[in-house]
């Protein structure tokens, strides 16, 4: 009965390395500190970033419509609208034409607003886009598209 | 005998330098350390707002809303759009409806009516994530869920973050919210897995008016890094110390 | 996720954490939320709550407070009881409480919650160490008693005391001297890590620089001094309760004017008079801190100053002075201070420093998330009531009395095993 005031202590122990086996089993092999980095930002798990770095693209950029939809590119790259990404108005391609098959046609007038609404802002270049103080005063009940072809929108080939 | 005694110390000093240097020299030389000090990437990933050229189209939060795969209806974004509307009168009128996805149309600012004669300036502000060389939100984390990679973007891991929002806490710049798919903490990546293809990020080639761009700093002849250094640019809210790295042209002292 | 669920999730309602209980006014970042809600406020009570009753037992084992005598015991095992319940609130409100073992699986201890896991547990095994030595000689008091007993409940209890013994079965003077001296190490030891507990807890909020009302190098001492004063006040609640149930049921076996109610009641008023001068103290020491905290960031009135003034004196100014100062401090610390102390009165005043306490915690966590970080707005929060979803049960009304009535049923089954009230001790 000697020293029974360890026995705590013993337990205590005991318990810690439990704790250790059963971390050495849960936590991820590659867990720790990248090569090169420091434990206050570079401590995780290593294989997080192939995680992020295999993420789904979604946007394709104009690039790759040109493959297909020349004409379009052609078109629009002549005119006003040559700045806009054909995925701004159609959606990320994502894997189109497999999947989706074909890309929205969105041709509501919300989608030519964002930019034609005039907002008078004096140091903004906002204010220097054609556009309408009130939209509703500019043919409110037809889509933009039924006169304007977005893809030339130039007055002049209306 | 005091003049002994101080050539003791002299002659301590020496050896004791003697001794340190070849070591410290052969510790610079290392070749782990000088991996360990450069990183092993020669990429270190900054962002560049002209905030002169945004119109507040808003077209880059709907992209990085899309590509990202944070779900359009509710508030939340890794991306936004800030309208500021100075008036003459001083007051300023801060606006960012659903985060500036479906654009400004509207010149009201939250119902209020506001007289065009009346405003000395108006802007926008595209905000993202700062990817802050020190990083609050990352020394915070209690798990190591959330870290700095070697080319200087901040991740977070889904698989390991328990939840706690101490990140989003430590933001000064509210960057951060939770999934509300996934439920773990959530922020702008700099669309990692675009940047890493040796693709623009979703929001940079997304905006028509390139008031968005991302470089390279560690690479001297990136346009981006160019404009860095030889424009006048400023950051947001340097006073945190967290050393961020999304450069401002056109910044205001309105802008928060 | 595949292409369609990203179409689909456009159409279905996804809950935001935050959005249920968080409006907002003027210009907040469109990622600001209340994120951290009510059981942020009632972590750090409960842990303040468990620091403060073993704070309270300690001055009794180590600094030999013999005034204390009888309130230390109970206490500690309260605190025994209080600690599940320090970390539930956390668990609650984790987004994903089934990984909750991260924090000790790979702490990162550049953040102040890492620790959390490891002193926690320091701690927890300290407490229990030191009720170990408390009650060995009981232990095995109840084995003797119980062996060869027959019934099921007497089996039991024989084989959960013959376990709690850890074999050790000397009841000796020299070992019992031994338990005793192990007692006042383990009570020694335990206070700088109990005030270690809160203290960082007081550190988490401190240390967001992020956050101009927590930002503070004395928010943790704050967190420390009021920790111990809500301890002590709901040591003395409780134990008032207790004795005065034990009151009335000996009025009610044996009349009124019988002797062992006299006993009970000059015992009671003695030793609540004794514990709240110390209760006192600490008060002081408290508001001090507090109004110290306040002063300063008035008088340097750094550029946050203006809207946490809007906040501090404006939108919750209710909360602040009139529920928090006023009537949370000022009028339980006068009527502790009124000579001629009853019952009845020390009664009322625990309860409204246990209110004066939550409100400060209340203060600090919600009034910290009430002005946006643009510093051009603010948000309000609406403190769940009915819950309609586990969200709003855990971070709601609801949740945070599961949290406050756990402590009480987890006292009432260990005190069970381990009676800290009416047990006389051979070896104290
Ligand atoms: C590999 C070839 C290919 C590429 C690349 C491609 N498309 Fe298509 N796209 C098609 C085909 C084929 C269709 C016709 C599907 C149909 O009519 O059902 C189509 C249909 C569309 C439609 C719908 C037309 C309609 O009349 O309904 C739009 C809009 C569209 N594509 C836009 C784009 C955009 C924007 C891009 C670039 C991001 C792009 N496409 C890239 C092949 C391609
Ligand atoms: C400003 C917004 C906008 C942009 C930018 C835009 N489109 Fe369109 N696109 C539309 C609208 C609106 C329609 C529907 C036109 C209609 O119904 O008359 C359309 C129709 C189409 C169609 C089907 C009909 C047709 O005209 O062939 C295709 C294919 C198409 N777009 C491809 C593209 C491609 C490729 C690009 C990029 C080069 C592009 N679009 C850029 C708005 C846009
Ligand atoms: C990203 C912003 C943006 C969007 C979205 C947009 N436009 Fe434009 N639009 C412009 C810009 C910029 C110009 C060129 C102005 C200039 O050349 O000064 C322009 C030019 C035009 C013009 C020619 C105006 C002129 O004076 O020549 C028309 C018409 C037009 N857009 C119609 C539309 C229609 C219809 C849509 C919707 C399908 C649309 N725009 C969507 C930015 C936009
Ligand atoms: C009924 C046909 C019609 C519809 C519908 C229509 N427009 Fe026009 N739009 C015109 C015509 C015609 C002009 C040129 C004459 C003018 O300035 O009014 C014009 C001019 C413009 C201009 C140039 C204004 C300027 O000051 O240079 C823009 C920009 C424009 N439209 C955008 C839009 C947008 C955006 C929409 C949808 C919200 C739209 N239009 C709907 C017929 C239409």
């Amino acid at each position: 009965m000697k020293n029974h005031v360890l026995r705590p202590l013993w337990i205590v122990l005991a318990a810690i390395a439990v704790f250790m086996v059963v971390r050495h089993f849960i936590v991820p092999a590659d867990f720790g500190v990248e090569e090169g980095g420091n434990f206050t930002y570079n401590y995780h798990r290593l294989s997080a970033n192939d995680d992020w770095k295999n993420f789904k693209v979604k946007y394709r950029g104009r690039e790759y419509c040109q493959e297909c939809h020349e004409e379009n590119v052609e078109s629009i790259l002549q005119s006003p609208h040559a700045i806009i990404q054909c995925e701004n108005c159609h959606g990320p391609a994502i894997d189109h034409p497999d999947n989706p098959e074909a890309l929205a046609i969105d041709t509501s007038r919300g989608q030519c607003l964002r930019c034609h609404t005039y907002l008078p802002y004096p140091t903004s270049q906002r204010s220097e886009i054609p556009g309408f103080e009130d939209p509703e005063d500019h043919n409110p009940d037809e889509n933009c598209v039924d006169c304007h072809n977005p893809h030339n929108p130039d007055l002049e080939n209306m | 005998m005091s003049c002994s005694r101080r050539d003791l110390l002299k002659n301590t000093f020496k050896t004791t330098l003697a001794a340190t240097l070849p070591l410290s020299a052969f510790k610079m030389l290392s070749p782990a350390e000088v991996k360990a000090y450069t990183g092993d990437s020669s990429i270190r990933w900054v962002f560049l707002v002209d905030t002169r050229k945004c119109v507040g189209c808003g077209l880059c939060v709907k992209a990085c809303k899309n590509e990202n795969e944070i779900p359009w209806d509710p508030p939340i974004s890794r991306t936004w759009v800030e309208r500021y509307v100075l008036m003459r009168n001083g007051r300023a009128h801060i606006d960012s409806p659903m985060a500036g996805r479906d654009g400004f149309t509207d010149s009201k600012i939250r119902e209020n009516e506001i007289p065009p004669d009346q405003i000395s300036k108006g802007f926008f502000v595209p905000k993202l994530c700062n990817q802050c060389e020190k990083p609050t939100c990352v020394q915070v984390c209690p798990v190591g869920a959330t870290y700095q990679t070697q080319d200087g973007i901040v991740l977070v891991d889904r698989t390991w973050c328990i939840g706690c929002g101490y990140c989003i806490m430590a933001c000064p710049y509210g960057m951060r919210f939770f999934h509300p798919v996934y439920k773990v903490a959530e922020k702008c990546t700099f669309c990692y897995h675009r940047i890493k293809k040796g693709m623009k990020t979703a929001c940079v080639q997304n905006c028509p008016f390139g008031a968005r761009r991302i470089g390279n700093m560690k690479n001297p002849n990136d346009p981006v890094t160019k404009l860095i250094m030889n424009e006048r640019v400023a950051v947001l809210k340097d006073e945190y110390g967290t050393k961020p790295q999304v450069y401002y042209i056109g910044l205001d002292t309105n802008v928060r | 996720m595949s292409v369609e669920q990203v179409v689909a999730q456009g159409a279905e309602h996804i809950a935001v954490h935050g959005m249920d209980w968080t409006t907002k006014e003027l210009f907040t970042y469109p990622n600001e939320f209340i994120y951290w809600s009510i059981q942020i406020v009632m972590y750090p009570y409960m842990t303040g709550l468990v620091a403060g009753a073993f704070v309270l037992s300690s001055l009794y084992h180590v600094f030999g407070q013999k005034d204390l005598k009888t309130i230390a015991r109970f206490s500690l095992v309260f605190s025994l009881a209080l600690l599940p319940v320090a970390m539930m609130p956390l668990l609650l409100h984790l987004q994903q409480p089934l990984r909750n073992m991260n924090v000790m699986l790979t702490p990162h201890f550049t953040s102040a919650i890492a620790a959390f896991g490891i002193v926690f547990s320091t701690y927890a095994a300290i407490v229990l160490t030191e009720i170990w030595f408390v009650y060995r000689v009981f232990f095995v008091d109840q084995v003797n008693a119980l062996k060869g007993k027959e019934g099921t409940r007497d089996r039991f209890m024989y084989y959960l005391y013959l376990v709690l013994t850890l074999g050790a079965f000397d009841t000796g003077d020299a070992a019992v001297a031994k338990d005793k001296k192990a007692v006042t190490i383990m009570a020694g030891i335990g206070i700088p890590v109990a005030c270690f507990l809160h203290g960082y807890a007081g550190f988490i909020f401190g240390s967001v620089k992020a956050n101009a009302l927590w930002m503070s190098p004395l928010i943790p001492v704050i967190f420390i001094m009021s920790a111990i004063v809500s301890g002590i006040a709901l040591c003395m609640l409780t134990y008032i309760i207790i004795m005065e149930w034990k009151k009335w049921s000996a009025i009610i076996a044996k009349g009124k004017g019988d002797e062992t109610v006299q006993l009970i009641a000059g015992a009671e008023l003695d030793v609540i008079t004794k514990t709240s001068r110390y209760l006192l103290g600490f008060m002081v020491a408290a508001i001090t801190l507090e109004l110290l905290d306040l002063i300063f960031r008035g008088y340097t009135a750094m550029k946050s100053w203006d809207i946490l003034r809007s906040v501090m004196y404006g939108k919750d100014f209710v909360n602040i002075f009139v529920l928090q100062y006023g009537l949370g401090n000022l009028v339980p610390f006068l009527m502790l201070l009124i000579p001629g102390t009853t019952i009845r009165r020390v009664f009322f005043a625990t309860i409204l420093v246990l209110f004066g306490v939550f409100m400060m915690r209340w203060n600090v966590v919600i009034g910290g998330q009430a002005f946006s970080l643009s510093f051009a707005g603010y948000m309000h929060y609406h403190l769940p009531i009915i819950p309609h979803n586990l969200e709003t049960y855990k971070e709601g009304l609801f949740g945070a009395l599961t949290v406050i009535a756990t402590p009480f049923v987890l006292f009432w089954i260990i005190n069970k095993v381990t009676p800290s009230l009416e047990y006389k001790f051979n070896n104290e």
